[in-house]
């Protein structure tokens, strides 16, 4: 077993938001940890309620889980499940547009934000917890945009050299 | 009889290495790194390796003397942007071109430089006008991969026995270059002959002195002379002093020692970056987009370029199973008749500074990490125009939005790993551009270009809040500077300097605010002022929840009442529109103008004493859902006014009692009122694939501003591959499409075109 920069009370720390800012400076001057996605792919696992493992965290509320059947799936912290890991999940969430004044003058002054004719903004909650999940500034008719798909089998295989997580057996 | 160019061929021995010329070396470099997948073919790092000591002596030395000439340089120069926002740098290259080390400062010039040493390689120079031991050159041609005309390059060579064993090259943003607006980056051009004095790789200055006809050419070519000359003597000091810190080294070590090291210190530059991306990302795509508005309709400009566009661009970033990094603009905007153009080297050393403040942030930045990446930049864009006569002294208005999904994409690879601490939702617009020329308050002709841009809001970070008002993207050491140099400098007298709240966009970490200047016109004898910026768009999305950085907007007043309210000692407008929402300048001053709008993009205008101009940097973009921002630190931001009490409420969803003008967060109905927002988000949303049919039939409808109309035929026009993504998401036939010529718009320059045969 490799030796650990970070335990798992300083990387729960640092999700949590609380780490000072020293730490948080020191952290980012010194070389990176090697070991830190191990960590705290298990931090992340046990912040949350529900037992599927975790793949990979995707977002703030976000993480794509392996399923019983073998998919893999994107899923929120709340426990709503959106879709198979490789579709985009904001086609599976709720959106509202903010297309006039009226609506942008509800999170900026008038004139601080997009003018309607040449943009909208767009927020994507979770339908279950109602969770802020992305929010984009695009014009009208912009395609809806597939943030990330991330290749995990090359990720733990040939970059990490990591198993994958498996589920684990009920009983 | 003799051909001119028989006259002109070379009778001198080749200047390369062993007999070769600079082309034949600069061939072989290309050709060795490309069969190998090694930098100049270096397999094995045995100067490194075998001595490793001595390796990183040469490489401190070097890295060292780089950044000390930088400092020592700077301070011969008047210039504020320069001597106080440190924007020149200073950078080493090999032979060929390839950058070793650089210093600090705007380091995008690492490539600039080296594509005008490449252009003098490729163009022969070595044998017309020659390449001498003690020669200088010049260049600030935008055409030869420059950012802007007003960054000026002086290039010297570096000799050994007869031999090119490197090159030179220092920059500094020149405060103006003579284009048809004043000020450094000038709204007025919409052509390059607009774009002002630009000199083409040209020699300048032989056995280290500048010649007498480039002296007086080149100062009667611009506005502030004084700051071109100490400019150029700031950049041929760091040169020479860089110049004799190689030669010592050589002498120390050796010249194959040294010639060694460079091949090597690139090949390791390559390696660092490539194990950088493996350790901090994830392979896959990440796609992102921005855009900035061109609100040109009805400015003072000629016809073809009076009229309002978009200049979007989509960025795909795929990270290979190697960690090979490759970024595709493919989708991007055609160029226009605007200043906002840009060049390939441009938007890819840009990003080399980006990602020197995120994925690599060490010294060991050089032309390795070029070799270690792959861009798309398509033909025709407005980062790659396809006509010669394309502007650019504003190319920052476009690139730094360009730049700032970039950051967002890297940081879903940090947040996949575990990296938090590296996250940023993205980079300000850098703007408001506040410029301005004429006769000023000493007499003299000259011009301005406000830095104060050199210190907008930081993205928010997963772990913590954007800094406000501190950094620019393209100088991470930029600084606001001090009230009291501006003053002396400028016409403009400061009447405020104040955050503005709620710049920065909300999130659980929010970005950094950006902040406001209020200038008063003060003893020019003749003055015009223009500003450019972001205005109808914000230039951002914001990351995981979090909302984008605030748009801009502008806001002057000619013709004031204010040398009477000075004198009747009655209110004036003063320190920052806090809350444009509620304006108070207006309250304070009578005026024959006010603008107040979101033409934050201006050409010139007279701007006489007591006339009033607002300076707007801008905010930072926000990380996660504003709900889950801890309610202590909303009753913090609200009572250090970084964000408005409504807004506190609306958008943070806490809950606040009053007393004596302080703020204290009620926890309990807080929680109550969250509970109660995200009802309402449920009732006010509706599933994303209900509303792509309601979407879908305004597309089908062309229900869009003309603006948005042409950014989709341009795009579309460049493009088949952003058309069929297109169409694919929205499940749209082949009968359905938009031309550029269908929206009565001007026909020049729109060259490139996929639906027409002559493309
Ligand atoms: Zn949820």
């Amino acid at each position: 077993m490799s030796e650990q920069k970070y335990d798992h009370k300083v990387i729960n720390e640092l999700v949590e938001g609380t780490l000072e800012w020293y730490q948080i400076k020191n952290m980012m001057s010194s070389h990176k940890d090697p070991e830190r996605f191990k960590v705290y792919r298990e931090v992340m696992q046990e912040r949350v309620s529900w037992d599927d493992p975790i793949l990979l965290p995707l977002g703030l509320h976000l993480y794509i889980v392996l399923k019983e059947n073998g998919e893999r799936i994107v899923k929120c912290d709340c426990g709503h499940e959106f879709c198979d890991y490789k579709e985009n999940w904001k086609l599976y969430a709720n959106i509202f547009v903010r297309d006039t004044e009226e609506k942008m003058n509800e999170v900026y002054p008038v004139l601080m934000a997009p003018d309607p004719e040449w943009q909208v903004i767009r927020e994507y909650y979770c339908p279950s917890c109602a969770a802020q999940l992305e929010v984009e500034a695009v014009t009208p008719w912009y395609p809806v945009i597939h943030d990330f798909e991330p290749d995990i089998d090359t990720f733990y295989k040939d970059w990490m050299n990591l198993p994958l997580p498996e589920v684990k057996s009920k009983g | 009889m003799k051909t001119v160019d028989e006259v002109q061929k070379k009778t001198k021995a080749p200047i390369g290495w062993d007999g070769k010329t600079l082309k034949e070396m600069r061939a072989e470099i290309d050709r060795v790194s490309k069969e190998t997948g090694y930098y100049a073919g270096i397999k094995d790092l045995t100067f490194k390796e075998e001595d490793p000591i001595r390796f990183e002596k040469i490489f401190s030395k070097l890295r060292g003397g780089v950044v000390h000439a930088r400092e020592t340089a700077k301070r011969v120069a008047a210039s504020p942007i320069v001597e106080q926002e440190g924007e020149l740098c200073f950078s080493l290259y090999t032979p060929e071109a390839d950058s070793i080390v650089t210093s600090t400062g705007i380091i995008i010039h690492v490539g600039t430089m080296g594509a005008a040493i490449k252009f003098m390689i490729e163009n022969d120079y070595e044998d017309n006008p020659g390449i001498n031991d003690g020669d200088i050159f010049c260049n600030n041609d935008n055409h030869v991969g420059n950012v802007h005309t007003c960054d000026v390059h002086t290039l010297v060579p570096i000799f050994w026995e007869g031999e090119v064993v490197g090159w030179v090259g220092g920059v500094t943003h020149v405060i103006d270059t003579g284009a048809a607006g004043p000020g450094s980056m000038p709204m007025g051009p919409v052509q390059r002959y607009d774009d002002g004095y630009q000199v083409t790789c040209r020699k300048i200055g032989e056995n280290d002195e500048l010649s007498k006809d480039w002296l007086l050419e080149s100062t009667r070519s611009v506005r502030g002379a004084k700051y071109w000359t100490l400019d150029e003597k700031t950049r041929v000091a760091g040169c020479h002093m860089i110049r004799d810190l190689v030669l010592d080294v050589i002498r120390e070590e050796g010249v194959d020692n040294y010639k060694r090291f460079i091949r090597e210190i690139i090949e390791d530059g390559r390696r660092g970056f490539v194990n950088q991306v493996k350790m901090m990302t994830i392979p896959g795509k990440y796609r992102g987009v921005s855009f900035i508005d061109v609100p040109f309709e009805g400015l003072d400009l000629p016809k073809f370029a009076q009229q309002n566009s978009i200049i979007h661009t989509p960025s795909e970033i795929t990270i290979h199973k190697d960690a090979h990094l490759e970024i595709d603009f493919e989708g991007s905007s055609r160029w226009g008749w605007h200043p906002f153009n840009a060049t390939p080297v441009s938007i890819t050393s840009g990003i080399w500074v980006m990602l020197s403040q995120t994925l690599v942030p060490n010294d060991r930045i050089n032309d390795g990490a070029y070799y270690a990446s792959t861009f798309g930049i398509p033909l025709g864009s407005w980062f790659n125009p396809d006509d010669i006569r394309s502007a650019h002294s504003n190319t920052w208005h476009g690139l730094v939005a360009g730049w700032t999904p970039l950051w967002r994409g890297l940081s879903r690879g940090y947040w996949g790993r575990g990296f938090l601490e590296e996250i940023n939702a993205g980079n300000a617009h850098t703007s408001n551009w506040l410029q301005g020329g004429g006769y000023d308050h000493h007499g003299e002709l000259s011009a301005l270009n406000s830095f104060e841009s050199a210190a907008c809001g930081v993205g928010a970070s997963a772990v913590k809040d954007g800094i406000s008002h501190s950094a620019a993207l393209w100088n991470p050491e930029g600084d606001m500077g001090d009230m009291e140099i501006w003053e002396i400098l400028e016409p403009l007298l400061f009447m405020g300097r104040e955050i503005l709240p709620g710049s920065g966009g909300a999130g659980k970490f929010r970005g950094g605010n950006g902040w406001q200047s209020l200038r008063l016109g003060w003893g020019a004898k003749e003055w015009t002022m223009l500003v450019a910026g972001a205005g109808a768009m914000a230039t951002d999305c914001g990351l995981m929840g979090g909302y984008p950085g605030a748009a801009g907007y502008r806001f002057s007043a000619y013709n004031t009442d204010l040398k009477e309210r000075i004198e009747k000692r009655l209110p004036l407008p003063l320190g920052g529109d806090t809350d444009p929402d509620y304006p108070t300048y207006e309250k304070n001053m009578n005026a024959e103008v006010v603008n107040r709008d979101r033409q934050a993009v201006t050409t010139q205008e007279e701007f006489d004493d007591y006339d009033l101009i607002l300076n707007y940097l801008r905010g930072g973009p926000g990380f996660g859902d504003p709900l889950d921002r801890d309610p202590k630190l909303v009753e913090e931001d609200l009572n250090d006014r970084y964000i408005l009490h409504r807004y506190a409420e609306k958008v943070y969803g806490c809950v606040f009692t009053e007393k004596d003008g302080e703020y204290k967060v009620d926890l309990e109905a807080t929680k109550e009122k969250r509970k109660q927002i995200r009802k309402e988000r449920l009732e006010r949303s509706m599933p994303t694939k209900e509303w792509m049919k309601k979407e879908k039939q305004k597309i089908l409808n062309k229900d869009a501003s003309k603006q948005v109309q042409l950014m989709y035929a341009e795009s579309f026009a460049l493009s088949e591959k952003f058309t069929d993504e297109f169409k694919e998401f929205w499940n749209i036939g082949d009968d359905w499409m938009i031309y550029e010529e269908d929206l009565n718009v001007t026909k020049l320059g729109r060259h490139i075109n996929r639906f027409k045969n002559n493309a």
